[in-house]
């Protein structure tokens, strides 16, 4: 593999962070905008050939002659060594879920980067404040998420986890004057600092009971021969287990350090895939532009913490209880985000909470995937689901975005009936729904096929759970398309003002994207990414999916689709009272829904009443009175003692030696009294 | 033992050492208290040729004597008018200096004869270093010689003659 | 009767107590210079005599002492300076008056 392309995948972006911050300034806004779309322009090339290269060339360094894929190490170089054993490495590892990430989010982030040259300037043409920083933070964050992706060891992971969350951060509170962008940007960086800690925690416990960072060491086993190339192995991570075993570990409230180790990294998870009870910061984080929430709070960010369970999986499968922690939160998460997207009004916010649900989707699939149904098939079912998604739903976040800026708000009681004049928006909208609704054949109905498989694999309960989500899914997306496109007809105040399609940089990632959401369903997955590498079937072609399709279970959960809809179609195509009266028939239900589940109010009640009254209010009196205090009348003594000896200074030299030649002869005489 | 006209000689050195120290601290006329200073120096120097560092009482003589003792009276004829007298001391300034230099008479006295042994050392024989040996320890650069600190001295009293004239000066 | 250390160190200990009391009680800065100089050749004379009783084969009192002189001429005449300077600025070289240093 080649070394220099590695490097520069992630020099590019690094590079475009720096120049476009150090200089960003003195540049024009669209040099800086065609700059920053460039580079990224050469990332997306550069990672194409690593990915196309790693799962297409056959060459034996990424695939044996079972067809099992390996793990490359393409360059793993020390970066800090403190002791002969912490030592902390910075490398890039090429194996089926990195390649695959090598192909989601240059994609993604080259068609934001496209899309924000139309979308950060108004009507007139004149471009947002702050244009420039805005393309050095997309750089930042691209660059995080692609060391994020590649990380050899889990440290150089929390590393570049945590500089996603700095990019995320930067990039909610893109537009800082506004106060609600402000306190969503910290909320989101103060919830997911909080769950990092427990990834910290989990880092520390794994790595001091196992010596290592590694992911080779960890979960996998060196092929003979050769240096850098290794192949997951589940023996790799029973030998971590039955090491913790063996070695005096202890135990906590009966679970053994290793379910803890893994419970506590998948914490961090939760955060930053805004998992229950840590999603708040999600729906908030809506604050920021829009391409920004396609990109980070939809297609990449947040699904680094499906992203990271997937990479210490061989770990997870050695500890049942971990992995139905995972799905039982993940269910729980579908479930609840699917509800409340249904009463939202703000249309971001709606998709916010189906990008929840969604990743909950994920999750479950990796929490019910055992290695021996069918080859694990969640796993697969997790990546698969990872990759459309991130496709349709930057489509549908991008779309939004084109709504939002053609009509100046982000609420769809002010758009109704808008499919007359945009109709490319209105299109590939109607095609990112269809996609997540899982319609055959688009995207989104394979992957989630696949899921609904692995869950019926492992019990029937989440088969249940998740069809029902399914169902959802497909009636609140299609709810917003109606009440976007539809519902009564739109009236035009001004004809010089109607909102029509916007400039080609905007219209052209959408329709890309719409065409990728079409047939990405078709990819094999299963013959390029399952947990061990090992194909899921022999030969794969463009039909593979659709013949090994389980029609029992692909036909209910179509059936279930196609009812969201239908039900939805009822309620929202034409303007009709049918919503209000079913929200008045289930008054708690819908408040409930609609100010989800009140989950705000109650962090708010803890913090604010329970942890700001009674632990920091204390503290804080603390503070002011006791150190303060402390201070204070320190200076108080010394100002007054100043103003008492002030006299002592008096400009009269003689008095001065009177007083040390009393002050020698004094020390004279205890030296001579002591030696006595 | 010292012979007679040695310890003569010793005790008009010290007389003459201890009635021209306190005169020249007692005496109200600022001029006379340079003259008594003088004779003080003079007194040290005799000090000095008496226990053979002629060379020393010299160079004592030279620049005490003939250049510092000179500075002070031109100095003293420049800023006071002939006739003045320093005025009568109060007596609480004059109580305070006694104090102080009884207390340092009666604090070092003691502790010089109590507690050092070697007060009561006999003077060994020794005689006059000779010259060259005096020059060869002041220019040599070995090991003992003097060399850096005359070139130091040499420069401070350059840098101390510019100061003066700058310090001096008028506007 | 022996000239021991003592016979010569008890004069210079009064020449040094007689230097204090001046520098203390006169107001007249040349007149604290001059107890000043009195002090120094205290010092100087303690220096001679322990080199020639403890140490007779060796120089280092003396070349001390020698040194010292020079320094006390260059303090005297930089002093001496700043005085007659002070004398120019305040008509009088009264050191219990001038006090503005201080500030």
């Amino acid at each position: 593999m080649n070394t220099t392309i590695a490097i520069f995948i992630l020099a590019i972006p690094l590079f475009m962070f720096l120049l476009l911050g150090l200089c960003g300034k003195k540049m024009s806004h669209p040099l800086a905008g065609i700059l920053g779309t460039c580079g990224m322009g050469a990332v997306l090339v550069l990672s194409y050939i690593t990915a196309f290269t790693y799962f297409f060339s056959g060459s034996p360094e990424f695939i044996t002659e079972a067809g099992e894929r390996l793990q490359v190490v393409v360059f793993n170089q020390t970066w800090l060594q403190f002791t002969d054993t912490l030592i902390i490495k910075l490398g890039f590892l090429l194996d089926p879920i990195s390649a695959m990430m090598l192909i989601v989010i240059p994609t993604i982030s080259f068609m934001v980067h496209l899309y924000s040259l139309g979308y950060m300037r108004d009507h007139h043409g004149v471009y947002e404040h702050g244009f420039q920083r805005f393309y050095a933070f997309l750089s930042l964050f691209s660059f995080s998420m692609l060391g994020l992706v590649v990380a050899t060891n889990i440290f150089q992971m929390y590393i570049f986890w945590e500089l996603v969350g700095a990019s995320s951060y930067l990039l909610i509170g893109f537009y800082y004057k506004k106060p609600s962008a402000v306190s969503a940007s910290k909320k989101a960086f103060i919830v997911t600092r909080f769950a990092d800690l427990g990834f910290l925690i989990g880092i520390l416990i794994l790595s001091f009971y196992t010596g290592t960072f590694d992911f080779m060491q960890l979960t996998s086993t060196p092929v003979e021969g050769a240096q850098n190339i290794f192949h997951v192995s589940a023996d790799t991570a029973m030998g971590v287990k039955e090491w913790i075993a063996a070695n005096p570990a202890p135990t906590f409230m009966g679970a053994s350090v290793l379910t803890w180790a893994l419970v506590l990294i998948f914490m961090g998870g939760m955060g930053k895939s805004a998992m229950m009870p840590l999603h708040i910061w999600l729906p908030d984080a809506m604050e920021g532009p829009t391409p920004v929430s396609a990109l980070i709070h939809a297609a990449t960010m947040v699904v680094a913490g499906v992203y990271l369970v997937a990479r210490l999986f061989p770990l997870y499968i050695m500890e049942e209880a971990a992995l139905n922690f995972i799905t039982v939160v993940g269910a729980v998460t579908a479930f609840y985000a699917a509800m409340v997207a249904c009463t939202q009004v703000d249309i971001k916010r709606v998709l916010a909470f189906s990008t929840i649900s969604q990743i909950a989707f994920m999750m479950v699939s990796l929490g019910v995937a055992r290695p021996d149904f069918h080859h694990g098939i969640g796993y697969m079912a997790s990546m698969f689901h990872l990759f459309t998604h991130a496709m349709f739903k930057a489509l549908l976040f991008l779309g939004a975005g084109a709504l939002i800026h053609a009509i100046g708000s982000n609420d769809y009681t002010a758009m109704h009936g808008l499919r007359k004049y945009m109709p490319i928006t209105h299109i590939t909208f109607l095609i990112g729904c269809l996609a997540i609704a899982g319609i055959i054949p688009f995207a989104g109905f394979f992957s989630k096929d696949e899921i609904l498989t692995a869950c019926f694999g492992n019990s029937v309960v989440w088969y249940v759970i998740m069809s029902c989500v399914a169902g959802l899914t497909a009636f609140y997306m299609f709810r917003l398309y109606y009440l976007i496109f539809w519902w009564k007809e739109h009236k035009i105040h001004d004809p010089h003002h109607t909102p029509h399609d916007q400039p080609w940089t905007m219209t052209l990632p959408l329709v890309i994207l719409a065409a990728i959401s079409c047939v990405a369903g078709f990819v094999p997955f299963g013959n390029l990414v399952t947990w061990n590498g090992e194909p899921m079937f022999d030969h794969a072609n463009f039909w593979t999916n659709l013949v090994h399709l389980d029609w029992g279970v692909a036909g209910i959960s179509l059936g279930v689709s196609v009812i969201g809809i239908a039900l939805a179609t009822v309620m929202y195509r034409k303007e009709n009272p049918l919503p209000d009266k079913l929200s008045n028939a289930l008054p708690t239900l819908w408040d409930w829904c609609y100010h989800r589940f009140y989950w705000d109010e109650l962090y708010m009640f803890v913090t604010h009443k329970i942890i700001f009254n009674c632990i920091s209010r204390p503290i804080a009196w603390f503070d002011r009175h006791i150190i303060d205090g402390a201070m204070d009348g320190l200076a108080y003594v010394t100002n007054k003692a100043s103003y008492a000896i002030k006299g002592l200074q008096s400009g009269k030299v003689q008095m001065y030696v009177w007083i040390y030649l009393i002050g020698a002869l004094l020390l004279g005489l205890i030296t001579g009294l002591c030696l006595m | 033992m010292e012979s007679v006209g040695g310890i003569i000689m010793y005790w008009i050195i010290v007389l003459a050492i201890v009635i021209f120290s306190v005169l020249t601290v007692t005496t109200r006329k600022i001029l006379r208290a340079a003259t008594y200073l003088l004779f003080t120096l003079f007194a040290t120097a005799a000090l000095y040729f008496k226990l053979d560092y002629e060379f020393l009482g010299a160079v004592q003589i030279a620049v005490y004597a003939g250049g510092i003792v000179v500075l002070f009276v031109f100095s003293i004829l420049l800023t006071s008018h002939p006739g003045d007298n320093s005025e009568k001391l109060v007596s609480r300034k004059k109580l305070l200096g006694i104090v102080a230099s009884i207390a340092t008479l009666v604090i070092a006295g003691y502790a010089l004869i109590s507690r050092c042994s070697v007060m009561f050392a006999n003077l060994p024989e020794g005689e006059n270093p000779p010259m060259k040996l005096l020059g060869e320890t002041l220019m040599g650069t070995g090991e003992g010689q003097y060399l850096l600190p005359f070139e130091a001295i040499s420069v401070l009293l350059l840098a101390c003659i510019i100061g003066g004239v700058v310090v001096a000066r008028k506007r | 009767m022996d000239l021991t250390v003592i016979w010569y160190i008890v004069p210079s200990l009064i020449m040094f107590c007689c230097g204090i009391y001046g520098f203390i009680t006169r107001k007249n800065m040349i007149a604290m210079l001059i107890s000043l100089e009195l002090m120094l050749n205290a010092v100087d004379i303690n220096f001679v005599v322990f080199n020639r009783y403890l140490f007779p084969g060796q120089l280092e009192g003396m070349f001390f002492t020698l040194f010292a002189i020079a320094i006390a001429a260059a303090e005297t005449a930089l002093a001496i300076a700043i005085i007659i300077n002070v004398y120019r600025w305040a008509k009088h070289i009264d050191a219990s008056d001038i006090t503005q240093m201080k500030h």
